[in-house]
């Protein structure tokens, strides 16, 4: 089921090739200055994007001496000891494993809730639909900082009246990341459930299933990557934020958004560690962004397109 | 799994259901209740973290809030608008900081948001045809989307470094255009450093919508321009162009946010302090608030920036359908 669906939500990636067979634009052979503007164009712009990429690489194995003083295309020796180092300097692994939970948490929730809500949004018709969806959709565009100071304050007040910690503490975090992807998670499968045929949900009613036997059996398998693709997106944003994390976590808690900044402020910046210490943070998730790119490209495209 | 939650869901309906036919009427209230019970949890977060902040963000904004209330915000003084005229007094040192942060982030907008409109648009129109090495070029367009914010920034801090960066060497030593080593994260040049780290963070994004609108251009389009002996340049701005008009409206408006609205990128490139020419509005009210403490007036400056926001995506909002309407007529 899952896997013949999958090859059914991928045909808007199948369509590049088979339109390009037949030669999109110009039946005619394009201008040869368009081919030579489009080598050079290409050229620099991956220049100007593998920059940084290279920098980061071949300052992590260089020795300290290289990135002390004047900046070194080639490094003068390899060595592996920034990786070994950037353990030790800052207490790195904790604050990697703080950005799993956290980030993994927020995913996990983000992704059932944003189920649940689409469910209901794609197929159920409901007095205050188009409130939800449109009030759900405006809260992207208003400025962190405008709840930063607030939530900031709600948090300590739950925390004084309740006793629960929300401030400083991981399910602080989460609450506040999971809803900064819900958003866009309900807006990308409500698009995805839409296109799973409503039959195939009767029918499995028919059979005696609940609404929530068709989601689980049917909608939901047949949806899976789109799920994936919100999964992703969950993890990176949640991954990724930084102003949030620079105010609500405290020394147990802090992720790796804010615990990357201490190589900075040690006396002398160990620069081969900082960037050792970015490349493994971001291997995650880019090797989860390149792996899955065609599912979050269709999913977040998709809106945008229509 | 399914099979016990689902009778789950038909129980919290159930209360209200006591009458001479309770099946059907179970089945009614179900059916009418479940869509809400699906979306509350979505419902009850967004209003946690979203709609309740910001109602109180607006009632903090008429208090005096400063952090001896902290603990206890409700017993804050009412401070009328002086939060409010204290952000526009432009005379005064809080106002004019305000209204130079403004400006500064205007101007950092649009050219960002122009030159990764620019950059996207460019490149994925360059790569409308397939040719060899198209997807692992797109993979690798797409990188800078991909890393994590402070990762990347990171890695440019190092590279704008005075004395050990790249940018200096290549600038100073290998190419001899300045007379001696600039600073790029203080001073004047902050705002270009700021600038290129925004375009080259930016752009994909510009780069993967433009990308999935070009594939919505009937092909037909340019062969019935082709035959028309219409030729490359032609087709770009008479097809291409025109039907990106769409998604151009969107997209625009999305990088306009986020630009404006960026904290991320200033917040790790400069540290907490991000120097005068760079001080984007974001953290301009994140300094004024954490710094002194003083969350009222913060509060009021982050209500003006939500207003001048609303207004602006409206205006927009407004010309770009009518223009759209126009062109469609």
């Amino acid at each position: 089921m899952s896997s013949q669906s999958l090859s059914k939500r991928s045909v808007p990636k199948r369509s590049v090739p088979k339109r390009s067979l037949s030669a999109p634009r110009s039946p005619m052979a394009a201008p040869r200055s368009f081919l030579w503007s489009r080598r050079i164009f290409l050229t620099l712009l991956t220049g100007f994007v593998l920059l940084p990429v290279y920098v980061m690489l071949s300052s992590s194995l260089k020795p300290l001496q290289d990135v002390s003083g004047e900046f070194r295309w080639v490094p003068s020796g390899l060595t592996i000891r920034p990786y070994i180092d950037i353990w030790s300097t800052v207490p790195l692994a904790k604050y990697f494993v703080n950005s799993l939970i956290v980030a993994g948490a927020a995913t996990v929730f983000s992704v059932v809730i944003a189920i649940f809500a689409a469910y209901g949004v794609s197929r159920y018709r409901f007095r205050g639909k188009r409130l939800f969806t449109v009030t759900v959709l405006s809260t992207q565009m208003f400025p962190g900082i405008l709840f930063l100071l607030p939530l900031f304050l709600i948090y300590v007040n739950i925390g004084n009246a309740t006793g629960i910690a929300l401030f400083g503490s991981r399910i602080g975090l989460i609450l506040t990341y999971l809803t900064f992807s819900l958003p866009f998670s309900i807006w990308m499968l409500i698009g995805y459930f839409e296109s799973v045929p409503r039959d195939l949900d009767e029918a499995a009613m028919v059979d005696g299933c609940g609404p929530l036997g068709a989601l689980f059996r049917v909608v939901v398998p047949a949806a899976v990557p789109g799920i994936v693709a919100v999964a992703v997106y969950a993890f990176m944003t949640a991954w990724g934020e930084v102003l949030f994390a620079s105010v609500m976590t405290n020394d147990t808690t802090r992720t790796l958004a804010v615990g990357l900044q201490g190589y900075a402020t040690q006396n002398d910046v160990y620069w081969n560690q900082v960037m050792a210490a970015s490349l493994v943070v971001s291997v995650p998730v880019v090797a989860g962004f390149l792996l899955l790119q065609r599912y979050l490209v269709a999913g977040l495209t998709a809106g945008a397109v229509k | 799994m399914t099979v016990t939650a689902q009778p789950a869901v038909g129980e919290k309906a159930l209360p209200g259901a006591t009458g001479p036919t309770p099946r059907r009427r179970t089945g009614r209230v179900r059916r009418i209740a479940l869509p809400y019970l699906l979306l509350l949890p979505a419902l009850l977060l967004e209003l946690l973290v979203h709609l309740v902040p910001m109602v109180i963000g607006i009632v903090m904004s008429f208090k005096e809030l400063t952090q001896f209330y902290i603990r206890d915000w409700g017993a804050a003084p009412w401070a009328g608008f002086d939060n409010y005229s204290l952000s526009v007094d432009f005379d005064a040192p809080v106002g004019e900081a305000l209204l130079h942060s403004f400006f500064v982030t205007c101007a950092f907008t649009v050219l960002s948001v122009g030159l990764c409109w620019l950059l996207g648009t460019t490149a994925a129109v360059y790569m409308q045809e397939t040719f060899r090495g198209r997807g692992f070029l797109r993979a690798i367009f797409l990188i800078p989307y991909a890393l994590p914010v402070y990762a990347a920034v990171i890695t440019w801090a190092f590279m704008f470094q005075r004395d050990n960066g790249l940018v200096n060497h290549v600038l100073h030593d290998q190419l001899g255009l300045t007379d001696s080593p600039s600073f790029w994260l203080i001073g004047d040049n902050s705002f270009v450093a700021l600038l290129v780290v925004s375009v080259w963070k930016g752009w994909p994004f510009a780069f993967l919508i433009v990308m999935a609108g070009l594939q919505n251009i009937p092909k037909e389009l340019y062969e019935a321009a082709a035959i028309d002996g219409a030729g490359m340049l032609q087709q770009i701005r008479r097809i291409t162009l025109p039907s990106l008009r769409p998604v151009n409206q969107v997209l625009v408006l999305v990088l306009f946010l986020w630009t404006f609205n960026d904290f991320n990128t200033p917040y790790v490139l400069f540290g907490k302090a991000a120097p005068e020419a760079a001080d984007l509005i974001s953290i301009h009210i994140y300094q004024s608030s954490f710094v002194t403490w003083n969350f009222g007036t913060g509060s009021a400056m982050s209500v003006l920036l939500l207003l001048f926001l609303l207004v602006v995506t409206g205006v927009y909002l407004v010309l770009t359908s009518r223009g759209r309407r126009a062109a469609d007529v």
